[in-house]
């Protein structure tokens, strides 16, 4: 029997970040991408207080937890900025996407969705239509900067994902 | 259905934050990054850091409690070396967290949060204080009922679960509308640890037994 899921509340903060957990790799890492956006709630004001984890499906050379020394973390963890900002360091995954849980006050459990570098034809994608294929599409903004902004309710709500 | 729906208009903070539209179901395939999850090394992760009584130079003031218990998969099974978090408030009810303004004191011997990795068997141990209960301001005479939070990774990103840990008999449960978001008294049940004698060390601690079992992976449901 699955033990029920709770909030994260909005004290995790002193508990779960860990340091530089979201730098996936270090800043000379070759090929280096950035993930950066902001989490919006059904008003369109910032999420102060969530919780991001990325996942790129493995955990790399670089470990989940422990930032020194150079290779590559499949993990990272970012609370969000006063301004609902967030933003994660990592290699290209090897896949067209990489997997984002986000947490919050409010979220009695956590949404679950997919980051895509790119629109490419893709299983998921493809069984979308076009506005909410559009909210799982990462867009690039300069070079290797990519803005995914996630939105938890109303206009241009993201598809969220359970399996 | 054992998770609490994402709206649950008694928990006010639900209301802007709940999605509107219910996630998408995916069919996992092999290469579906989601069906695996970080691995953690034992270099990563301190054996102190299960003891939050000991993080500072002196003792925190308050029950010293053991908190024990099992992270299993769907089937039983024990989770190895997987991840466990917790965190907390201090005896008085207050969290280490400058936006806790609960008018409760700090303890400069506590700060609440701890972590370690399961074994063989999955299990896992801290040694805590017991926490207070604390005021919110969800509702007029709002309280929380003492609560450990727990966050657990399990073997594939879909299991990962944040969940909290409550104490047997405590009277603020009718009253919370976050412990009463879980649908059903049987659910329920099972946010809460139990007294364990076994557990619980003569003429030092009592023990609380609280096993976590994660939800089936979608390779299991195939």
């Amino acid at each position: 029997m699955t033990t029920p899921s709770q909030t994260v509340g909005p004290f995790f903060g002193y508990a779960l970040p860990y340091e530089r957990g979201w730098e996936l790799v270090p800043e000379d890492h070759a090929g280096a991408i950035t993930v950066t956006g902001r989490v919006l709630d059904g008003a369109g004001e910032p999420v102060p207080d969530a919780l991001l984890e990325l996942w790129l499906g493995e955990t790399g050379t670089r470990g989940a937890l422990d930032r020194r020394g150079p290779g590559a973390s499949g993990f990272g963890r970012c609370p969000t900025t006063p301004d609902g900002g967030y933003r994660f360091r990592t290699a290209r995954p090897a896949t067209p996407y990489l997997a984002l849980l986000v947490f919050a006050r409010g979220l009695l459990r956590p949404v679950m969705t997919r980051v895509y570098l790119e629109d490419v034809p893709d299983p998921l994608l493809d069984s979308l239509e076009p506005a909410l294929r559009a909210t799982l599409v990462a867009r690039a903004e300069g070079t290797g900067t990519y803005r995914f902004d996630v939105r938890l309710q109303g206009e241009g709500e993201t598809a969220f994902l359970e399996f | 259905m054992t998770h609490p729906p994402y709206l649950s208009p008694a928990y006010r903070s639900t209301l802007l934050r709940a999605p509107s539209r219910p996630p998408l179901l995916l069919k996992a395939d092999p290469d579906t990054i989601e069906l695996t999850s970080p691995v953690f090394g034992h270099h990563e992760v301190d054996e102190h850091e299960a003891d939050l009584t000991r993080q500072h130079s002196g003792e925190p003031l308050g029950e010293r409690i053991i908190v024990s218990g099992r992270i299993l998969d769907a089937a039983g099974r024990p989770i190895r070396n997987t991840l466990v978090e917790i965190w907390q408030t201090n005896a008085a009810g207050r969290y280490a967290h400058p936006v806790d303004r609960h008018p409760a004191p700090l303890d400069p011997n506590f700060t609440g949060a701890g972590r370690c990795l399961t074994d063989d068997d999955g299990r896992y141990r801290f040694v805590t204080i017991k926490p207070g209960a604390y005021p919110w301001r969800n509702h007029h005479n709002a309280w929380r009922p003492a609560h450990i939070h727990f966050s657990v990774f399990g073997t594939a990103f879909t299991q990962r679960l944040v969940t909290q840990m409550y104490f047997p008999g405590d009277p603020l449960f009718p009253f919370d509308p976050i412990f009463q978001s879980v649908p059903g008294p049987a659910a329920r049940e099972r946010l809460i640890a139990a007294f364990d004698i076994d557990a619980t060390e003569p003429e030092w601690a009592l023990g609380y037994r609280f096993d976590v079992t994660l939800g089936r992976t979608p390779v299991e449901d195939s």
